[in-house]
């Protein structure tokens, strides 16, 4: 039984096809600002330097490539899983031009060096006003579709995604409270922290590991429990599973934040605290991980044909190694060693390539075909050829991070039989440059996958015409 | 001194700490005993075919999560975590690091301490002392002077003949243990100067050590100096130790270009030596200040005027 009515795919589509052009976009800056670390001489311009670009990247990463994917996939889950239309399609209309005016503020005012200087959270106070209002709306258009809702149960990936939703408001609005700076009575895009010292540290590192915990955990599992029992075609593995690891993932990444501030000025309890906490996160996390990979089960000869399958079990096999890697690099005395280093940057990598990109990427090559009337995307081999790259990419990524901070580390704490350091910096810098170099061909590799997917997307664009599927009546008993 | 302005908040910490740690365990222990049957589904479907088995938690992971938390009591137990209790180990991380300190001024005091009572002249010529030397300057001195000590723009050379507060081995030491503070007023004693009397002057400065400069205005910029700059530099621009630099040799902290000198004039200059023998104590300034007397730019004796340096005149852009 169909109804008329349809489900709203235009700002799917819209966000879908925004995923791949930023993810070039971020990728790419991700790429220059490494060929910077190897060849210096590439700070060719105040605008393009290194310290201008790496906050453009981490943002045209995370909230242009990864927001845009979020959108795209919570918009398409929540109608489908509601059996209702979007909520306000004018206000989903918003959110999307709405990001999209973020993300080029936010490329023109970064270079240009318009910074509230905190990390994952650098843009000025206008445009985090608009992020707000973006936000709200984005809010108002999932819940109100969940309230719209024809089947009386909420779906788990509706779960997450709303976790994320709200979550990311509160932090955002926290996190980002500053004073504008008024020059000469006229008020400018410069502001100021409302928070002083280490009470400011806190409050940046609640936010900082929270976006990872809510925006890059949170929204992306709940990406994986819509794509992947569907592209398995098999039920979710065990939905007490899901209830235990939802309600302890969202409540132990709330305290997880001061691991980034061991030893320094936040006390020493703070400290005992995050660390815990982040320790006890190890088996929600898995939770995810185990949920979504035995899924599988039964079905476990669809991964050999089925590339867009081997991009979302290998982002699931990802995402639980950094999340083994985190808890271990929580405890104080591996953090002594692995903090400041290189082997930050590859457990992030880790699990912004290996987890947050793989499985968008896998959900993304799902929907284009769907979003475009075409019985699949229009090459299955590029599809595998972009995994088979992808996957060499992160592994040379993170491989040689490891390697490089675990020798940095060593290096910084190396003494004389005098008692002074054996290496002074820039011995380290030096000793790193072959890894910097292979880090570069990893990411290089990653970045081509992209543009492999792009080629792939508009070819099936190209065939195909912009559809929106009819409204399904729930099946079954409810 | 306490995190807390006052008890409650004390009290209120361990209270949600506590209550966080064991609800997790709790959640978990009334989550496991629900009503599961494995291999079916929980009866729901949405958008057409995804459904939910019923199947328990693993209990290897069931138990995972639980070890987590009984550790983290553990933890909380021995270590600092729950408010102001101290944890039964007494563990502080300023306690850690007083222990180290102890323990390397322990181990290592004597070896700087060797050469303390030393002259600063038989240290340098100690080719052990010459390489601890130079391993503590690579360490705290390398990152503005440079690994090769001949320092960057704004950063002195400390390989040649010439020193802003004097190259004799008492000197060099006081420098390093109370560090230095430089200040050239913007323009000089003279508030007035105005841009093309600027530009004079920077002529006149530079036809001092023999650099290319417009004639007339250096002749203008002359009498300008008398009465703007002579006061510090002197009426010759040899400068004076410790009060200003010499303006008439071959080096230059700040470039000699035009406009780096018309800079300096217009904005002043600010410039410090950080004080290093609170950091670093006496013994290790002691070795430090015999590596940079030994670099080969010290002066033998009471300061003599400074030859004019020794090497060919290099005009740092």
């Amino acid at each position: 039984m169909q109804s008329q009515a349809t489900y709203n795919y235009k700002v799917v589509r819209q966000f879908a096809v925004m995923t791949v052009i930023w993810g070039i976009v971020g990728m790419l800056v991700g790429v220059i600002i490494a060929a910077q670390l190897v060849w210096p001489e590439l700070n060719v311009h105040e605008f393009l330097s290194y310290g201008r670009l790496r906050p453009l990247h981490t943002n045209a990463v995370i909230f242009a490539f990864g927001g845009c994917a979020l959108f795209a996939t919570s918009y398409y889950c929540v109608q489908r899983t509601s059996h209702a239309p979007l909520f306000a399609p004018g206000l989903a209309a918003f959110t999307f031009w709405g990001w999209q005016v973020v993300i080029v503020l936010a490329a023109l005012s970064l270079p240009l060096g318009f910074t509230q200087a905190k990390e994952y959270a650098e843009l000025e106070w206008p445009i985090d006003i608009l992020i707000t209002l973006v936000w709200v709306s984005y809010a108002v258009v999932f819940f109100g579709t969940i309230v719209k809702r024809t089947v009386s149960h909420i779906y788990v990936a509706n779960w997450f995604f709303g976790g994320f939703i709200l979550t990311v408001a509160v932090l955002h609005l926290v996190n980002s409270a500053a004073i504008p700076v008024f020059s000469a009575g006229v008020l400018t895009p410069k502001s100021y922290s409302a928070y002083a010292g280490v009470q400011d540290a806190m409050i940046q590192w609640w936010y900082g590991h929270n976006a990872v915990g809510f925006f890059l955990t949170a929204g992306f599992l709940g990406m994986m429990y819509y794509f992947v029992p569907k592209q398995a075609g098999r039920p979710v593995y065990s939905y007490r599973l899901s209830v235990v690891h939802f309600w302890a993932l969202i409540f132990t990444y709330m305290w997880a934040g001061p691991h980034h501030l061991h030893y320094t000025a936040l006390p020493d309890w703070t400290q005992s605290v995050g660390m815990i906490f982040s320790l006890i996160l190890l088996a929600p996390s898995w939770g995810g991980m185990i949920n979504g990979i035995m899924t599988l089960s039964g079905a476990w000869h669809k991964l050999r044909d089925d590339p867009i399958l081997k991009f979302m079990i290998t982002s699931l096999s990802f995402y639980g190694m950094s999340t083994f890697e985190g808890p271990m690099m929580s405890i104080k005395t591996v953090n002594a060693l692995s903090h400041y280093t290189d082997w930050t940057v590859g457990h992030v990598h880790s699990g912004a390539l290996g987890w947050v990109a793989m499985i968008s990427i896998g959900s993304i090559y799902y929907l284009l075909p769907r979003l475009f009337g075409k019985p699949e995307m229009h090459s299955k081999k590029l599809i595998e050829a972009h995994f088979w790259i992808a996957t060499i990419g992160v592994v040379l990524y993170i491989a040689s991070m490891w390697i490089a901070g675990v020798m940095q580390g060593l290096m910084w704490r190396a003494t004389n039989v005098d008692g002074t350091l054996t290496y002074s910096f820039v011995e380290s810098v030096k000793a790193t440059y072959p890894f910097w170099t292979i880090r570069l061909l990893g990411g290089l590799l990653f970045l081509s996958g992209m543009v492999i997917m792009a080629y792939n997307m508009f070819l099936t664009m190209a065939g195909g015409k912009a559809v929106d599927a009819p409204v399904l009546a729930p099946a079954g008993a409810h | 001194m306490s995190d807390f302005v006052s008890g409650f908040w004390n009290i209120y910490v361990i209270g949600i700490v506590l209550a966080s740690v064991i609800g997790c365990g709790v959640f978990l222990w009334m989550q496991s005993t629900a009503r599961h049957v494995e291999g079916e589904t929980t009866g729901h479907v949405w958008d057409e075919d995804l459904q939910e088995f019923s199947n328990p938690l693993p209990s290897w992971w069931r138990w995972l999560f639980y070890i987590t938390i009984v550790f983290s009591l553990f933890y909380l137990a021995m270590y600092p975590g729950l408010g102001t209790f101290k944890g039964q180990f007494g563990w502080t991380s300023t306690g850690q690091y007083d222990v180290e300190m102890k323990k390397a001024d322990d181990q290592y005091g004597p070896i700087f301490k060797k050469f303390q009572s030393q002259d600063i002249r038989a240290v340098a010529a100690n080719s052990e002392a010459k390489e601890m030397g130079q391993r503590l300057f690579l360490t705290y001195c390398s990152q503005c002077h440079g690994s090769d000590a001949k320092g960057a723009v704004g950063f002195p050379n400390l390989t040649d003949n010439d020193w802003l507060f004097g190259g004799t081995p008492d000197q060099i030491k006081e420098t390093l243990l109370k560090g230095r503070d430089a200040m050239m007023p913007a323009k000089g004693v003279k508030p007035d100067l105005n841009g093309d009397q600027i530009k004079d002057l920077a002529n006149y400065v530079r036809s001092l050590s023999g650099l290319s400069a417009d004639s007339i205005r250096t002749q203008r910029g002359k009498e300008l100096f008398a009465a703007a700059c002579s006061a510090c530099h002197g009426p010759d621009g040899k400068g004076m130790v410790g009060v200003a630099p010499n303006l008439a040799d071959k080096v230059w902290l700040y470039s000699s270009s035009e406009n780096s000198i018309i800079e300096t004039i217009t904005k002043g200059r600010v410039n410090r030596m950080p004080a290093y023998g609170e950091f670093l104590g006496e013994a290790k300034v002691h070795l430090l200040t015999a590596y940079v007397y030994g670099l080969g730019g010290g002066e033998k004796d009471a300061p003599v005027a400074a030859p004019a340096a020794t090497e060919a005149p290099v005009e740092k852009k």
